[in-house]
């Protein structure tokens, strides 16, 4: 694991209608980690995901990848938000979709040639749909739009990894195809950031928690943190979870 | 101009056309009541001015307070074209002859068109198609996943406006066409129709544009046939007949189509519950091809005529009289049937 800091959270607070979402969140996560974000439903989650990456504006506080700005470091970022967040019967194919990865290095007008249909398709191998390449995405199952999802964000080769629910309505198989992925992005030195939902999945997935409820409650590795008294502080209730160490 | 119909049915944004051609009239009185003319370059110019007004402010209701577009698009609508309607009856009522012929705009008329008003048409819709063509990847994203483009660097606030602002034209350049009343079935029906047949965006895009365009030609040449019958509302209906005919009969999203698979289905579940069931019946024996009575099945629903025929046909089982017995293709079959997560049909 680097020492270096990926991404510094610094006083962010969000609000929508003058209720906070987040609240004076100060958080830093290191390069080289694979991270759960966990918190119960309401608790700023993907809110959080969002305010980092610029898609909500905060009304305080700032965030740095990497020691600058996110707007100078957007090719070090790559996203993959909530699966129900699009319209899945938009008339397109699962290519096409993986394609849109290459689009932020393209820039304004330029189209994507064979160079970006090359990591495209290299990309959806890697996620085992290359053979649904042609499938119109709305024919694609829960899983296997998660999985294009997962090789957009792949196709942009980048060193941080932001996603939101990716486990959430997929199957078995689905789950352990993807967690096997982040775990290789780990490998390769990447930093993989995930709004997660089952606690008990925490300690064999991930190494790096982050527990959050409107305020930022603990960040640390899995094995020194990942105990009832955060999980308590964090839920409200005495939440007893076996951790496997 | 045809061209930026299909990213509205896209948006989801069906009623933003119907606010925005409504939001033009009151456009094309002031332009009137500042000029006195009825230089239709010059009313079109207002109509886009306030049809661009209108959207400005639907933006603004929707993001400024709570209420949800679809209340921020009817407010809009109502408020604009009352206001509009409010000074063509004031124009109306000047005494200036020159005012005849501005009602043309409420329900269009496309007999009155002329030359330079063609002329105009073809360069917004050159125009339109340039800038579509331009910026097709960046539509898509922007339509597909909004807030991905955002993270990608892309200015999603322009892309949107620019995607705003030709729909607003398309509307604008239509207007004397068909008029306010009906211009937002112009803009969604040829899209509506087109996406019924293609799951590609560049092929609903040609699709919707090919429609769009037979509209208006079997449109006119009906109406130019016929005496009483004014040219916007039967370019309307012969869209109309376009969707209804692409919701019939498309061979994959169609409701004859997808009824008929549903039958089809239904029957070869029937079969196969049938077949699993002889299945289940004769797997205690050690002979499988050993005959059972038909009668047996009578206490299983699914059973008929038709489905043993069906299973014979298939070679899955032979009937001899009253009795029925099970090949070795139909026993390996039957085997295999719930092994599939999905049993090919």
């Amino acid at each position: 694991m680097g020492t270096k800091i990926a991404v510094a959270v610094d006083d962010l607070t969000v609000a929508y209608n003058y209720k906070p979402v987040l609240w004076d969140i100060d958080l830093s996560i290191p390069e080289g980690v694979l991270m759960a974000i966990v918190g119960p439903n309401g608790a700023g989650k993907s809110t959080l995901i969002k305010s980092i990456l610029g898609i909500i504006d905060p009304i305080a506080g700032s965030v740095a990848i990497y020691g600058k700005p996110y707007t100078k470091q957007r090719d070090k970022v790559a996203y993959v938000p909530q699966k129900g967040s699009v319209d899945w019967d938009f008339p397109t194919t699962a290519l096409d979709v993986v394609m849109m990865g290459t689009y932020g290095s393209l820039g304004w007008i330029k189209r994507p040639g064979a160079k970006e249909k090359k990591l495209s398709l290299e990309a959806l191998e890697k996620v085992g749909m290359l053979a649904f390449k042609n499938r119109q995405i709305s024919q694609l199952s829960g899983g296997q739009q998660q999985r294009i999802f997962l090789a957009r964000a792949l196709v942009q080769n980048a060193a941080i990894y932001f996603m939101d629910e990716p486990f959430q309505g997929v199957d078995a198989t689905t789950e352990i195809a993807i967690i096997n992925i982040l775990k290789e992005l780990r490998k390769a030195g990447k930093t993989v950031i995930v709004v997660h939902h089952d606690l008990q999945t925490v300690p064999e997935y991930f190494d790096w928690v982050t527990f959050l409820n409107v305020k930022h409650i603990a960040t640390g590795p899995v094995k020194d943190i990942f105990n009832d008294d955060n999980l308590t502080k964090t839920y409200g209730i005495n939440y007893k979870v076996a951790v496997q160490q | 101009m045809r061209y930026a119909r299909k990213f509205a049915v896209l948006r989801k944004q069906s009623l933003l056309g119907d606010a925005i051609s409504h939001a033009a009239l009151p456009g094309i009185a002031v332009a009137f009541l500042i000029t006195g003319a009825k230089d239709s370059n010059v009313l079109l110019l207002g109509a886009l001015v306030s049809g661009l007004i209108g959207v400005f402010w639907i933006r603004g209701i929707t993001t400024k307070t709570h209420l949800k577009t679809d209340t921020a698009l009817g407010l809009i609508l109502s408020l604009f074209f009352g206001f509009g309607m409010l000074l063509l009856t004031y124009i109306q009522k000047q005494p200036n002859a020159n005012q005849a012929g501005l009602d043309k705009y409420l329900f269009g008329q496309a007999a009155t068109l002329v030359e330079s008003d063609v002329l105009l048409m073809v360069i917004v819709t050159g125009i339109s198609l340039l800038v579509m063509l331009l910026f097709w990847k960046e539509f898509k994203l922007l339509l597909f996943d909004k807030n991905y483009a955002m993270t990608l660097g892309f200015n999603t606030k322009f892309i949107d406006g620019l995607i705003s602002f030709f729909i607003v034209l398309a509307i604008v350049i239509g207007l004397q066409t068909v008029g306010v009343v009906l211009m937002s079935a112009m803009l969604l029906a040829p899209a509506a129709a087109a996406r019924q047949w293609t799951n590609s965006l560049s092929t609903m895009v040609i699709l919707a544009a090919i429609f769009g365009a037979f509209s208006g030609v079997f449109g006119t040449a009906i109406s130019a046939s016929q005496n009483n019958l004014s040219t916007g509302p039967v370019i309307v209906l012969v869209a109309a007949i376009f969707v209804i005919v692409s919701f019939l009969f498309s061979p994959e999203r169609g409701i004859i189509f997808k009824q008929i698979r549903l039958i089809k289905n239904r029957r070869d579940l029937q079969l196969k519950k049938t077949l699993y069931f002889m299945y289940d019946i004769v797997r205690d024996h050690d002979d499988i091809s050993r005959p059972h009575a038909i009668r047996i099945l009578n206490s299983f629903q699914g059973f008929t005529k038709k489905t043993l025929s069906k299973l014979e046909e298939k070679d899955w089982i032979t009937i001899q009289g009253q009795n029925w017995s099970m090949t070795e293709d139909g026993f390996e079959t039957a085997a295999n049937l719930y092994n599939n997560n999905l049993p090919e049909s």
